[in-house]
């Protein structure tokens, strides 16, 4: 039966959500980093905000933690994922009108936290610091997110679901459980909770939470982004959509049993250290999987990676990718643990996922999808996408190293003993050692926010030269 | 370690879950003839493009 081209209406993406999505995700990055920024220079400078208890370390350490994570990342997340699903299953967006509920009450989540979080309203536990009112609001827009990702791909014209999909999906249903779980909590007031669990319990569930957070929010959902922009920037297809799905299905699989090398010489029992210790290590096969995937969906094509920025992001996010995820399991061996833990190799470790992985495949992935939602090929300076690149790399070869090496002395300080048995240093002599290391760390990260700030300038432009066109989604053939 | 009492079920509950939307995906056809499907998204792009930009 074949469609009446000259009658049918013509139906278009539903491009709305995904624009305001991508433009916030760029506005909280920005914002995010700035915190970053703050924060940094009140480890090295601590009488920079006068003693002021809203910009104390204690209360922006979360905002920034929030920010980076839930605004920028979550911003970015949510852009790519309605535009990724809508394009690969050829049709809009499941319940427009509610989509647009989500971008809002995200933002609205974003904003609540930027107010309560320096009021020092907090329910203490990292990355789930919000009050339980915010908590519930969270709760709400993600069942809507939920709703609009999986009932357009419900209603899709395409059978086959594109694995970036499958990584999307599984983010955003292991987000709703692990939120909902780990956000238990009794109300006391309407700003004050306590959590359902106490204790080692509470650890237990807090790190199963917080390792989860990073490998279904920060892994498998930018493992969504890069297997969509990495082939249509590189114009090419993944390098083996076969890999791409056993990659798929062992990371979701082995990412659920890591947490406890959160916790390990804790209270926690020394079983379930192990199991944690075991199956860090063997993520290590299916994280490289994905990488090397990515990676090779440029055979052929690496003369690309010279002339075109975009690539570059790309492409560098997945290598920082695999250092983060050979590292990860390294620092899950209990022994290294033993050195690492506590110390600033944590900072370095995560900040080598967060601004190396994270930020560049975000970035990556914003360039190519930003132009094209404003009628556009191309950003509006393709050369200052290069500068931002270049800037942006700095930085986190700078940050990295100086917490690398902060971190390594660190551990070793705290574990010096002299011959009879007592401590060599005492722990402000750490502190103090480490002060040039935190100096240079806030040079990287003001070389980060610079990248970022070179991005929004490029961004304003393009949205300033370019136009919000519809996007009509293609006719099949039907014979 | 009362949590286990938790955490156990609930992660028994997902693998059945996951399990379950594996075999969904097995029965439903999602892993035949695998090699095209990398290269569909490449197929004519729709973003509309302005023809009358600026800068």
């Amino acid at each position: 039966m074949e469609v009446n081209t000259q009658t049918a209406p013509s139906v278009n993406y539903t491009d709305g959500p995904v624009r305001g999505f991508a433009l916030a995700a760029v506005v909280w990055g920005v914002v995010g980093m700035l915190v970053g920024v703050i924060i940094a220079a009140l480890l090295a400078f601590p009488d920079l905000t006068y003693g002021i208890p809203w910009l104390s370390y204690g209360r922006l350490r979360p905002l920034h933690t929030n920010a980076v994570i839930f605004a920028f990342g979550g911003c970015a997340l949510m852009a790519t994922s309605l535009h990724v699903v809508q394009r690969t299953c050829q049709v809009p967006l499941f319940l427009p009108k509610l989509a647009g509920f989500v971008f809002w009450g995200w933002q609205l989540v974003i904003v609540a936290a930027a107010i309560t979080l320096p009021l020092g309203i907090t329910q203490g536990k990292e990355y789930a610091e919000l009050e339980w009112p915010i908590d519930l609001l969270i709760a709400v827009v993600w069942v809507a997110y939920a709703i609009v990702f999986f009932g357009t791909i419900g209603m899709r014209k395409v059978r086959h679901i594109y694995v970036a999909n499958w990584f999307f999906g599984s983010f955003i249903i292991a987000v709703a459980l692990l939120h909902i779980v780990n956000s238990a909590a009794m109300p006391v007031s309407l700003w004050k909770s306590y959590s359902a669990y106490a204790g080692v319990q509470d650890a237990m569930v807090q790190w199963w939470y917080g390792h989860n957070a990073v490998g279904f929010f920060l892994t498998a959902g930018f493992l969504g982004m890069m297997y969509y922009y990495i082939p249509k920037q590189a114009e090419r297809p993944v390098y083996s959509y076969r890999l791409s799905i056993v990659h798929f299905w062992a990371l979701i699989f082995t990412y659920m049993w890591a947490g406890p090398h959160h916790l390990h010489y804790t209270a926690l029992p020394d079983w379930a250290q192990s199991v944690g210790m075991v199956f860090s290590l063997v993520l290590l096969a299916p994280s490289w999987g994905g990488m090397i995937n990515g990676m090779m969906t440029l055979s052929g094509a690496w003369h690309k990676l010279r002339d075109d920025p975009i690539l570059k992001f790309l492409i560098v996010a997945l290598s920082f990718y695999g250092m983060s995820t050979f590292e990860g399991p390294m620092m899950s061996i209990k022994t290294v643990n033993s050195l690492s833990h506590y110390t600033d190799w944590g900072i370095a470790h995560v900040h080598s996922g967060s601004l190396g992985w994270v930020g560049l495949i975000s970035m990556g992935s914003l360039y190519y999808l930003i132009p094209r939602m404003f009628g556009r090929k191309e950003m509006y300076s393709v050369p200052a996408i290069n500068l931002h690149f270049w800037i942006a790399t700095l930085g986190i070869v700078l940050y990295i190293a100086a917490m690398w090496i902060a971190g390594v002395m660190q551990g070793l300080m705290w574990r010096a003993l002299n011959a009879d048995g007592t401590l060599v240093y005492t722990f402000v002599e750490s502190v103090k050692a480490t002060w040039p290391f935190y100096v240079v760390r806030l040079i990287g990260g003001l070389l980060y926010l610079g990248g970022m700030l070179v991005m929004a300038w490029n961004v304003v432009m393009t949205v300033r030269s370019g136009r919000a066109l519809p996007s009509p989604i293609p006719r099949l053939a039907l014979a | 370690m009362d949590i286990l009492y938790l955490l156990i079920p609930l992660s028994a509950v997902l693998v059945l879950g996951i399990l379950g939307v594996f075999a969904w995906a097995l029965h439903g056809g999602q892993f035949d003839d695998l090699e095209q499907h990398g290269e569909q998204i490449l197929e004519a792009s729709t973003d509309s493009l302005d023809t009358h930009q600026r800068g």
